[in-house]
């Protein structure tokens, strides 16, 4: 035993001994690697994300950070122009309506292939959308959110929450041209052909990786090999690999006719969670940029020569107002919604909290969408005509309940914490009493508040997906909905006809209209457009800014 | 993980069947000769005077956001010192100083109540299995097992998580959890120490009745150490509050003044722009768990009856 | 010694079932649930309605949790909500960071802690020891998230070392077993090598703090208790010399009581490691559990707590075994 003791004692002061050596060691190496620690050869960009992706078959998919890449990866057939929500061609050269909307002819880019190779044509257009609409299986249904949304229905429904199809059928005319047919028409189109998660990708590749399989696995589900190994599209990048334990996409140029040619010859996407982090391995020269910097910083960082992008406002936060809450009663009364709206100081609010290129929001859509306009009822700040407003409502003594969410960024509410003092701290100066209720946003935050109306007041806002004005206000107000606990027949009406409005000047005329309703009844209260950043380095050149977070860095090169 | 608890256990049932009401005078005694003990008693009774007056001292009123108008976040402009305002404001234009000193008082509220509600678990899951051993031992024990079988951080994380609505009481109730199996252990050791003990066999010979016992002899005898313990967790409930803050589980209210969700809030936010609005309650957190330490390891050292000569 | 192991392990049986139950009872517990964090920004009541009834979360809880753990008992969790990929799999690639940074934190609590808390005790009084004491002290009161934040803000710069990250981002390290050093070692891709420790320094110092300021202590108390013992002045009444008589003798009982902290430590590291690793933006288990109670990503959280429990269960075994091993008393009983 004697023995065996001593040997041990020895080996745990090797051990120390080689950890000593080790931390010595890169204690006098560290000025050896001062250079050069960037990493920035000629053609790599590594840009900063937020968040993992989930999977790279946009169908399946509703949030940004899996877009982030598949847009990088895939065409749809008609694209926002960089850095608007102004439509332009992509995979389709011309597109147009007929039939009221109801059909829709696509006439297809030539000599574009897939990245495996197999070339691009109308038939591979059909393809996808019978894919979309042929979809089995509940499990894949209930994840093509978008889907779902704009083409309500599958040829076999698995639930009844999905309605009647909008999608009747595809035919590929000639290899040029994809004649798109509708059971009604929608005001969603043509805008609605941008979104990510409508991306033409390869039939072959579909077919091959079993694109089409969606399996549960316990509380969640996991996706076929294609989506998580094989994604084939038509982009300016081709994806390489993703390395979870390192957190990396690669994606490197494709060489096959894609629509648009890549300058660099590869882009990796590297995972950061915490922003912190993100700016630390930014100033690292880690990588070459991130996204959404904290509104504090940009100042700083602008300091420090990296650029500061700030997209256009492309969504809107509002305060809802329940008017089947607690404190329903009194909050039917239009003067009482008044007197809250001017009771805000919204002007103080986005100058001190948010960042630059916020916006006080005068309506429910942001000015980039048609259908804005500036020919509405305003509400500037002013205590006392709130005062006075609440007295001659007699709704001297309000208590209101007011609902925050905790554990969520969104771009229109980097803080809902902070948004909720700002608000609930100028409500207490006019006289309301407010009594706060926080609840994280999976957490029950969306049930009390959309589902069972828990609340008088609440905050949440909305991101938009493309340029319609329907997708803003027509969610919001367009039925009765428990969120805010109001039935005025007259203004769903004009929502729905304003949505069945012929596409073009119509459309947005009669939005404007809405819009102007809207702000008189004021069914809630617009606080903010609200612009996320992107910051790249000194050296990156190109890349412009999107309202719909919708980067292309394709045009991006490395100074 | 018996042999182990055994081994904790050891000093602490020496320890408590050592101490009798001379120990305590005798254990002041000694504190009061003790630099380390006088330092850790000054920062506590310090900290517990600012908790008590915060409300009196405070020069403005924490809440109201005066300089709001100054601040532009979007500029990166949080205005610092300047006449009034001897640190600054935050980032809603209220008075730091005044937030930092009523956050003594909120913070001491967290630490307090994590602290008592994890003592009061612990001893009852602890004295109950002490006293009446058995079976109630057994499966007091395991719970406690299953409580101790998860690191203390991920422990107040699940509790924390829990709750519908995070506020103030789950982060309390989160925090003492870290307490209470440590309590328990505590406690259960020492009164199974005191089982056999002479004094107790004197009790119970006499015919005085089981809980008469448990609680005139048994439980006064072993509050030596778990009052030596809960002044140790006290800094750890702090420490601990702030990280549940960090992780985003804490108190969501950013109008309280708690130096854990100011330091939270700061640090991941305005670390670059203005850092002193992390330091500030960051030093305050320091100060005010290093006082609790030193108060607790040289209680500790003091009621330790080797160190009598 | 087999019989013993074995015994352990099916003593540690019933605590993972009682949790597990309690985990799973308290995510059921929860509002929202998975179907919401699924569906993210678009999530109509309807929707999640429809979702939880596909995923089968409208079953009793009682149903759903014996399925549950005929899944878990197939080392199945199912999938994360936040990357879908399967839990298991997720913590399988996440663990080696955690691992690597554990061991290198450990070796810097050890190699510093145990001889400064023999020197401090060796001096017991003098001015070493007062600072390693102040220091220990000092260690425990800095909030953990802190420390990193200013180990990166301060340190990280005059030192030339990387403040975040687990790898030079695009570095193109071959990973073969996800160990960065090992992988590096074993490809012969000696720059990675290199550049995964000056990742590890700082992130290894910060979780260190604890373990370092506790490791001290104890070494301080349990060598001054041995100092006290009989059997050292017996050795010195022996003639032995003091450098010899501190080797042989207060070093080697001294560490019977380092060693069990030293485990007790190991544990704890988990959780350090959330708060660490969220900081550094180091991947590994840590960094995903935090990831998950950001996004509620309840399959993960469920498998993490499980499995974090299961390895303090474990290293705790380890702690009893090795101590056996050093210390024959323990064996015998």
């Amino acid at each position: 035993m004697q023995q065996l003791r001593l040997t041990r004692t020895r080996r745990v002061a090797l051990i120390g001994l080689a950890g000593a050596l080790a931390v010595s060691l890169s204690a006098c190496a560290e000025s050896k690697r001062e250079e050069g620690a960037g990493g920035g050869a000629g053609g790599t960009m590594i840009f900063g994300t937020a968040g993992n992706p989930k999977m790279f078959d946009p169908i399946f998919n509703d949030e940004g950070e899996t877009f982030r890449i598949t847009r990088q990866v895939y065409d749809t057939l008609i694209q926002n122009k960089p850095g608007t929500a102004d439509l332009e061609p992509s995979l389709a050269e011309k597109w147009e309506a007929s039939d009221g909307g109801k059909t829709w002819t696509f006439s297809l880019k030539q000599g574009v292939k897939f990245s495996d190779g197999t070339p691009f044509d109308a038939t591979a257009v059909c393809f996808n959308f019978d894919r979309w609409f042929n979809m089995k299986g509940a499990a894949a249904q209930s994840q093509m959110i978008y889907y779902a949304d704009v083409f309500s229905g599958f040829a076999k429904n698995e639930s009844d929450d999905y309605g009647t199809p909008v999608y009747k059928s595809c035919a590929a005319k000639d290899p040029q041209t994809a004649v798109l047919t509708l059971n009604n028409a929608k005001g969603a189109f043509p805008a609605a052909f941008t979104l990510p998660s409508f991306a033409i990708q390869s039939p072959t590749a579909l077919k091959q990786y079993n694109a089409d399989q969606v399996t549960q696995s316990g509380d969640s589900f996991t996706y076929s090999e294609y989506a998580n190994k094989h994604p084939v599209g038509t982009g300016p990048f081709k994806f390489e690999s993703w390395d979870q334990g390192k957190g990396e996409i690669t994606l490197v140029k494709n060489d096959t006719s894609p629509t648009q040619t890549a300058k660099l010859d590869k882009l990796i996407f590297k995972v950061i969670p915490d922003e912190n982090a993100r700016k630390q391995a930014l100033k690292a020269g880690d990588i070459h940029g991130y996204d959404f910097p904290a509104p504090a910083d940009y100042g700083l960082l602008r300091q420090e020569g990296e650029q500061v992008l700030v997209r256009p406002p492309f969504n809107v936060l509002y305060m809802g107002i329940n008017q089947s809450g607690p404190a329903g009663a009194k909050l039917k009364d239009v003067k009482v919604r008044q007197a809250l709206a001017y009771g805000i100081n919204r002007e103080q609010f986005v100058k001190s909290k948010l960042p630059e290129g916020a916006e006080v929001a005068t309506e429910f859509v942001p000015k980039t969408i048609s259908g804005y306009t500036d020919d509405v009822t305003k509400y500037p700040y002013n205590p006392d005509k709130a005062k006075q407003l609440l007295q001659e409502a007699g709704a001297t003594n309000l208590t209101l309940k007011f609902y925050y969410p905790t554990e969520v960024t969104r771009p229109y509410m980097p803080n809902p914490a902070d948004v909720f003092t700002s608000l609930s701290e100028d409500l207490k100066l006019i006289g309301v009493k407010i009594e706060p209720v926080a609840k994280p946003w999976n957490g029950g935050y969306k049930d009390d508040v959309q589902k069972f109306g828990h609340q008088d007041l609440h905050l949440l806002g909305w991101t938009g997906d493309y340029n319609d004005a329907g997708n803003f206000v027509g969610t919001f107000f367009g039925r009765k909905k428990p969120e805010f606990g109001f039935d005025n027949p007259q203004l769903f009406q004009a929502l729905a006809a304003a949505d069945a409005s012929p596409p073009g000047d119509a459309h947005a005329k009669a939005y404007q209209e809405v819009n102007k309703q809207i702000m008189d009844y004021l069914p809630a209260i617009p606080i903010s457009y609200g612009p996320p950043a992107i910051v790249v380095g000194p050296k990156v050149k190109g890349l412009v800014a999107s309202p719909l977070t919708d980067e292309r860095f394709n045009t991006v090169t490395m100074g | 993980m018996n042999t182990l608890l055994s081994k904790k256990k050891e000093p602490i049932d020496k320890l408590a069947a050592a101490s009798g009401r001379s120990l305590g005078a005798e254990a002041l005694r000694r504190m009061l000769r003790s630099p380390v003990a006088i330092i850790g008693g000054a920062i506590t009774l310090l900290f517990l005077l600012l908790a008590i007056f915060a409300p009196l001292i405070a020069p403005k009123d924490p809440y109201e956001r005066y300089l709001q108008g100054k601040v532009s976040l979007g500029q990166g402009i949080i205005p610092g010192a300047q006449p009034g305002f001897p640190l600054g404001v935050d980032d809603f234009g209220r008075d730091y100083l005044s937030r930092l000193l009523v956050g003594a008082q909120q913070t001491l509220l967290v630490g307090v109540l994590a602290t008592v509600i994890g003592v009061l678990i612990g001893v009852l899951i602890g004295g109950l299995a002490g006293a009446f051993g058995g079976w109630v031992d057994t499966v007091l024990m395991r719970l406690v097992d299953v409580m101790l079988s998860v690191p203390s951080l991920l422990l107040a994380i699940s509790v924390a998580a829990l709750f519908q609505k995070p506020s103030q009481w789950t982060v309390i109730l989160a925090v003492s959890m870290i307490g209470v199996p440590i309590f328990a252990r505590l406690l259960r050791g020492s009164m199974l120490g005191q089982r056999g003990s002479d004094h107790v066999l004197a009790a119970t010979s006499l015919g005085v009745k089981r809980t008469a016992i448990v609680f005139r002899h048994m439980l006064p005898n072993s509050m030596g150490p778990v009052i030596v313990q809960a002044t140790l967790t006290l800094a750890t409930a702090i420490l601990e509050a702030a990280a549940l803050s960090f992780l985003g589980l804490g108190d969501p209210d950013p109008n309280r003044a708690e130096w854990g969700i100011m330091l939270s809030r700061s640090a991941r936010q305005f670390l670059d722009v203005r850092p002193e609005l992390a330091y500030y309650p960051a030093i305050a957190i320091i100060v005010v768990a290093l006082g609790f330490t030193l108060l607790g390891e040289s209680l500790r050292e003091a009621l330790d009856p080797k160190n009598r000569r | 010694m087999l019989r013993f192991l074995v015994r352990r392990l099916l003593q540690a049986i019933p605590t993972l079932l009682v949790l597990s139950i309690l985990i799973f009872a308290w995510l059921r517990a929860l509002p929202g649930g998975p179907a919401a964090a699924l569906l993210g920004d678009k999530a109509t009541p309807e929707k999640i309605a429809n979702l939880n009834h596909v995923l089968g979360l409208d079953q009793p809880v009682v149903i759903q949790y014996f399925k549950f753990l005929g899944r878990a008992i197939t080392g199945d969790f199912g999938s994360s909500l936040v990357s879908s990929q399967p839990v298991m799999s997720e913590i399988g690639t996440y663990l080696p960071a955690t691992v690597e940074l554990g061991i290198c934190a450990m070796i810097v609590a050890v190699v510093v802690g145990i001889p400064a808390g023999y020197l401090s005790a060796r001096y017991r009084g003098g001015a070493v020891d007062n600072v390693v004491i102040v220091l220990t002290l000092v260690g425990v009161a800095v909030p953990v998230f802190f420390l990193g934040y200013m180990m990166q803000d301060l340190l990280a710069g005059p030192l030339g070392l990387p403040s975040q990250g687990r790898q030079a981002a695009g570095l193109d390290a071959t990973s073969i077993t996800n160990f960065a050093v090992l992988d590096g070692i074993m490809t012969g891709e000696w720059d990675a090598v290199w550049d995964a420790i000056l990742h590890l320094i700082l992130p290894a110092f910060a979780l260190a703090t604890i373990p370092l300021a506790v490791i001290t202590r104890i070494t301080r108390a349990s060598v001054l208790e041995v100092f006290n013992e009989d059997f050292i002045r017996t050795a010195h009444s022996k003639g032995l010399t003091q450098p010899v008589v501190r080797r042989r003798h207060v070093l080697r009982n001294g560490l019977l009581p380092v060693v069990t902290t030293i485990g007790l430590q190991t544990g704890a590291l988990l959780g350090g490691a959330v708060l660490t690793e969220r900081v550094f933006n180091f991947r590994g288990l840590g960094f995903l559990l935090a990831e998950g109670i950001e996004r509620r990503d309840y399959p993960r959280l469920q498998a993490l707590l499980l499995f974090g429990a299961l390895v303090y269960v474990l290293v705790n075994m380890l702690v009893d075994v090795s101590y056996g091993l050093i210390d024959p008393r323990v064996r015998v009983r």
